[in-house]
């Protein structure tokens, strides 16, 4: 039996928690265990869960694998992540996704979801085998191309249609492919004076729109990805407020930071470690995603955690690629551009980084409030402190942080997996 | 001044201190022997990633006539053709001692790049679609020189602007030193933010000739037809070609500029190209002595 003293769960008053058998048995004051955990000061949230990983593996363990991957999301509070399926071999059968769902449990540092991918070999042209997905051992219910935009309207009809039948979700990746062909930076102000081919907001709204309406007219779910423009959160709260089943996502880089992060950095001008897809907007969609995730027009934060070895970012920008690292500091950045500006509480962090993402991903056993009968999926952490964030200092096996030179509030101080502690301390277990 | 990247770097002092410095520099082009001392010693690496003979040359000749070390680096053939990267072409040029390294390179910001892993001065001779901060130099020398005068200049550039890193360099260093630039093209070869520059926009380029004291045309490549910039070469020409007719419009001391190459019977007439309001063969002219007085006052320094 653990116990954890003290804590203030979703910032209430400090509380202690009595774990037993992987589940919450009591909580109350002056509780006794084997094993005591002090959480004075810290506020305890149910174990986030990020509906959005790259883990690479398998095909890219050069730039992460299972083991480094939820070692990170552990480090970053999670307990539960869905890893994307644009690997090599593509996520697209019961086979692929069983793999990376076994190396999932095999680390056991968070759950692993696998997501399968929507067109087989994610090229958009015939759909995989969702069904045998959603069937085999790894229970796939999310299915998305991520990195590329399920862009023929017939195609993504029929893969939101036929999700249906087990509950699923389909994942869009906006993104119209011929108005961002060699699109580099979002399209404005600073991609026309850096040189930079555009990367049009329409791109992605136009898609959104389209996705929203197919999604009313066959009754289906949709989720939209990593939402970066303020167009885009117009649609979603317009398609919100028809009753339409669609939900959205936001990475906390779209949070935090704009694309002027591409001509003034602590890292230099043309610094492709800001460079991503969607790419960084402006500070006027950076205020409009605070706002919807704030009103619940956008359900939940996303990291879109996306590891790359340093020769892919050590390069000219147009050569390098897209993605940047987000696990380990998630909950300091969605601290920053959420809790420090009034914007969220701490409830409100818990239902947008648990709560809601493993409602859409059907996570039965994630996303519980902290109480007696929940699973001890529980993070606690330190809003207290603020830290220059070390690039060096992360358990991913990539570096690609785009926060090198800020300092960031908090830090997660222990994680426990069903009563398990993975990281105590601070440290993995 | 330690690089020469953009032309949004340089003060109004400093670029009217370039632009003194080629003057000087000028008189030396005219002798019979054209060299000076300055740089011996000093090592200038021409670093091409993209084909370019004209400004390689430029460069090679105006490091030659200060008696530096040239060596000469293309892309093509080399290990770069292999797969070398950037980061490590820019380490081995290092490892060679490269005072200077002047960089052409088909990717934005490849020169910023270059610079956080080389210890000499990288000049930009030309990245994407970004900047040429040379070329912009030695068209502000030549307008100049043709007119007297910056200030309060009326300078048109006419053409492909979205992709052009020649319009970009000249509209920052034209209006740092005083001159007003209109730039004319088909609203789709404009960038979207375009109206935030420091100049002014025209669909237009009847309505802005009569008012011009110096016009620039720009290339336009055919392949932007084909991405459906604009629907034919006939039809560009016939709206945004500078022609007999238009020509004509213009005032009798206004001059006509082109940074080359050039497609005749496109963007610009052949009589038009070679009569004599036309710079287009002295601004070949002045690059190199623009460009001798760049690398003299990045590494001519005692310091160096």
């Amino acid at each position: 039996m653990i116990v954890i003293r003290n804590a203030r769960i979703l910032g209430g008053e400090p509380r202690d928690i009595l774990i037993a058998n992987g589940l919450i048995s009591e909580i109350g004051a002056g509780l006794g265990g084997d094993t005591v955990i002090e959480a004075d000061g810290l506020i305890a949230l149910p174990g986030l869960v990020d509906l959005h990983t790259h883990l690479r593996e398998p095909g890219r363990e050069d730039a992460e694998t299972v083991e480094t991957g939820t070692r990170a999301a552990a480090m970053g509070g999670f307990t539960a992540v869905h890893a994307m399926a644009n690997t090599s071999p593509v996520a697209d059968t019961a086979g692929v996704v069983e793999q990376v769902w076994r190396r999932g449990q095999e680390a056991g540092h968070c759950d692993v979801h696998p997501v399968g991918a929507v067109t087989s070999g994610l090229e958009g042209k015939h759909l995989a085998e969702l069904g045998a997905m959603a069937d085999s051992q790894a229970r796939v219910r999310v299915f998305s191309d991520d990195g590329k935009c399920v862009s023929d309207a017939v195609l993504m009809r029929r893969a939101l249609e036929y999700v249906k039948a087990f509950d699923g979700v389909v994942a869009q990746h906006a993104q119209e492919p011929r108005l961002t062909e060699g699109a580099q930076l979002n399209e404005g102000e600073v991609s026309g004076r850096l040189g930079l081919t555009g990367w049009p907001a329409v791109a992605e709204e136009a898609i959104i729109a389209r996705d929203c309406l197919l999604a009313a007219h066959v009754g289906s779910r949709l989720h939209v990805c990593h939402v970066s423009t303020a167009g885009s959160v117009e649609i979603i709260r317009w398609a919100k407020s028809k009753g339409w089943n669609v939900t959205a996502e936001v990475t906390p880089h779209h949070l935090l930071l704009t694309d002027s992060c591409a001509e003034a950095s602590p890292v230099g001008p043309y610094n492709p470690i800001y460079k991503v897809n969607p790419p960084l907007r402006t500070q006027e969609d950076v205020t409009a995603l605070r706002e919807a995730l704030a009103d619940g027009t956008i359900d939940c934060v996303a990291t879109d955690h996306a590891p790359h070895p340093v020769e892919d970012k050590e390069t000219e920008w147009a050569a390098a690629a897209m993605g940047m690292i987000g696990l380990e500091t998630a909950l300091s950045v969605v601290q920053e551009a959420m809790v420090e500006t009034g914007l969220l509480d701490w409830a409100g962090v818990a239902d947008r980084m648990s709560v809601r993402p493993a409602r859409i991903g059907r996570l039965a056993g994630q996303g519980l409030p902290l109480e007696p009968g929940s699973p001890a999926n529980i993070t606690l952490y330190d809003p207290a402190v603020r830290t220059p964030v070390d690039p060096t200092a992360m358990v991913s096996r990539s570096r690609n942080t785009p926060y090198e030179g800020l300092t960031l509030p908090g830090r997660v101080v222990a994680t426990l997996l069903r009563g398990r502690p993975t990281v105590l301390d601070g440290k993995l277990v | 001044m330690k690089h020469l990247i953009s032309a949004g770097d340089l003060s109004r002092d400093e670029a009217l201190l370039i632009l003194d410095t080629a003057e000087e520099l000028a008189r030396v082009s005219e002798r019979s022997i054209k060299k000076l001392p300055t740089l011996r010693g000093r090592t200038v690496v021409n670093l091409f990633f993209e084909d370019s003979t004209r400004t390689r040359i430029s460069f090679e000749a105006a490091a030659k006539r200060l008696s530096a070390d040239v060596i000469n680096f293309s892309a093509k053939g080399s290990s770069v053709s292999k797969g070398e990267s950037l980061k490590d072409t820019a380490l081995t040029l290092e490892a060679m001692g490269a005072d200077a390294v002047v960089i052409r390179h088909g990717a934005s910001g490849a020169p910023h790049r270059l610079a956080n892993w080389v210890r000499g001065s990288v000049l930009n001779a030309g990245d994407g679609t970004h900047e040429h901060p040379t070329q912009a130099l030695l068209d502000a020398f030549s307008m100049r020189q043709r007119l007297g005068r910056l200030d309060g200049l009326k300078v048109a550039i006419v053409g492909d602007i979205l992709h052009s890193r020649v319009a970009r360099s000249n509209v920052l260093l034209l209006s740092t030193l005083g001159a007003e630039v209109t730039l004319v093209a088909p609203p789709t070869l404009l960038p979207v933010s375009v109206e935030r520059w420091p100049c002014q926009v025209s669909y237009d380029l009847d309505a802005v000739l009569p008012k011009a004291d110096v016009v620039m045309m720009l290339r336009v490549q055919l392949e932007r037809m084909n991405a459906a910039y604009f629907p034919s070469a006939r039809e560009y020409s016939r709206r945004y070609g500078l022609d007999r007719d238009r020509f004509a419009k213009l005032h009798d001391d206004a001059i006509v500029m082109h940074p080359g190459p050039m497609n005749r019977g496109m963007e610009i007439s052949a009589e038009v190209a070679d009569s004599p309001r036309s710079t287009i063969v002295e601004q070949v002219g002045n690059g190199v002595t623009v460009r001798m007085a760049a690398l003299y006052l990045l590494i001519g320094g005692e310091n160096q």
